[in-house]
């Protein structure tokens, strides 16, 4: 970021305003498009401002866990693609990618969204469920993002059917989720507390919390970056998470047709 | 309650211990000769090692910041480190996430403008694991960069705290981690009671969650007292064999 930049951003962040004229506890404009890549079972491109992701799921018949014999998996991975990004390199996951995919990934299984034990099919047979995270565009809060991506496919996903040794795809029937994780992430820039973060907000921040919760039960929460909360800090952020994800949950709901 | 293990019987856990309290916690600075400040913790039935090496230059040159050191932390588990099967060698998804947010720990405490140009590297070796490996590493990582010089605005500490049914406990084993309703880590600074590390998941509500900060920030006098005796424990050594 430009010197220019950084000091004009942070002038009018310790006004409270920010650089697109939004409150500090407000949301850019989200949208939520299902079933983009048909031939995945689920999928869904949830663009928050200009940050894009896409998540893709599919549906495979595996192993279970040697501790969990009567259980399906979920695995999230994902990747920050080096279109979407110029600090994105290739290569091996590096350790914020690594992070993105498990703080969406915690969300969704301590809410309880898939019921592992629906997912057993025979001894020694069981559903993995992969969902892949892919970050298109950059422009700051990956995170909700990709749990709004995530938690939209699988509201919209297929559920296969398995029978003598075959795999069948094309079926009307859906996977059986429960509730509804969403998550809200802030950041601490000078002077302030912000949701939602853009590239450049990121950038200037020296803390960022990202928390999970459906209704008012918290369901995940993580810090991030090398800056501190207070107690009371994140005691407030919590309150406006519980109050926020009514929004991303209705949009969540109003384009998965639920 | 997840699973059908009664963790809490009679208000004592599986290990005779109450809701809020801490394991055993023993702590030894300067177990690794070589590292400029190292440390040896058992927690409980965890055993960690941490060690420091640096300021040294940073290299590859790029990863260098000209005006401030940058931490770079490993936390790694041996494969021989748990109860059940032989776990894999190398860093898995869990050691990279947990080595980025325990460097980030650092990264807040250490006056890192005082070494530009330069690298600290934490080494947390991870030797037989029994739930809690994160918090016992951090609050053994501290103790071995006070002992290597290193300054800091303060001694963090860690621990975690997690919920059993409706009952908020502190410091989880590895079989309360595992059939456990949440589990939080949390890393803080004493001197103002900052978070400088927090995970969570599971179930909480706003007063499991604050009950659960309750636990960790009363349990941290503990800790950090302990942290302290370890640290001094050298010297006093010392100045009684002079006595003596």
């Amino acid at each position: 970021m430009q010197m220019i930049t950084k000091e004009y951003l942070t002038g009018r962040l310790s006004k409270g305003l920010r650089d697109d004229n939004r409150t500090p506890f407000s949301y850019r404009t989200i949208s939520i498009r299902t079933n983009e890549i048909p031939n995945a079972e689920g999928s869904a491109i949830v663009e928050l401002g200009n940050t894009k992701v896409l998540a893709g799921i599919k549906l495979d018949v595996s192993e279970p866990m040697r501790d969990t014999p009567e259980d399906g998996n979920i695995t999230t991975s994902a990747e920050l693609l080096p279109m979407a990004d110029e600090n994105y390199d290739i290569g091996p996951p590096t350790p914020i990618g690594v992070e993105f995919a498990r703080v969406v990934d915690r969300g969704i299984r301590a809410a309880g969204i898939l019921d592992t034990s629906k997912l057993f099919i025979e001894e020694g047979k069981v559903w993995s469920v992969f969902i892949d995270l892919y970050v298109l565009n950059n422009d700051g809060n990956i995170f909700d993002a990709g749990t709004l991506a995530a938690m939209a496919a699988l509201k919209t996903c297929r559920m296969p059917k398995y029978e003598n040794g075959l795999v069948i795809r094309e079926t009307q029937e859906r996977l059986t989720t429960n509730n509804i994780v969403t998550s809200c992430t802030f950041v601490k820039v000078p002077g302030a507390k912000i949701i939602d973060p853009t590239s450049n907000e990121e950038e200037l921040a020296d803390a960022r919390i990202t928390i999970a919760n459906d209704f008012d039960v918290i369901r995940a929460m993580q810090k991030g970056m090398s800056g501190a909360f207070t107690t009371k800090e994140v005691n407030e952020l919590i309150e406006t998470t519980f109050d926020k994800s009514k929004e991303l949950v209705n949009i969540l709901k109003k384009n998965t047709g639920d | 309650m997840k699973g059908n293990i009664e963790l809490i019987k009679n208000g004592k856990r599986l290990d005779g211990r109450l809701a809020g309290d801490l394991r055993d916690i023993k702590i030894k600075t300067n177990v690794v000769k070589n590292a400029q400040g190292s440390a040896y913790i058992e927690w409980g039935n965890n055993k960690i090692i941490a060690a420091v090496h640096g300021p040294s230059e940073a290299l590859p040159r790029h990863t260098a910041n000209p005006n401030k050191a940058v931490v770079k932390c490993r936390y790694m588990m041996a494969p021989f480190s748990s109860s059940e099967e032989h776990g894999r060698s190398g860093m898995n998804r869990r050691a990279i996430e947990i080595s980025k947010v325990t460097g980030e720990v650092f990264e807040n405490v250490i006056l890192r403008d005082q070494f530009p140009g330069t690298e600290i590297n934490l080494y947390i070796e991870v030797l037989q694991s029994d739930g809690g490996t994160r918090a016992a590493g951090i609050t053994c990582a501290a103790v071995a960069l006070a002992a290597s010089g290193i300054p800091m605005r303060d001694l963090p500490y860690s621990v975690s705290a997690g919920k059993v049914g409706d009952t908020v406990i502190l410091d989880l084993n590895k079989i309360e981690d595992n059939y456990s309703d949440a589990d939080m880590p949390v890393a803080i600074l004493p001197r103002n009671n900052e978070i400088v590390l927090l995970q969570m998941d599971g179930s909480l509500t706003t007063k499991q969650y604050s009950d659960a900060m309750e636990l960790i920030i009363e349990s941290g006098k503990k800790i950090s007292a302990i942290q302290r005796t370890a640290l001094l424990e050298p010297y006093v050594a010392s100045e009684n064999k002079n006595k003596g």
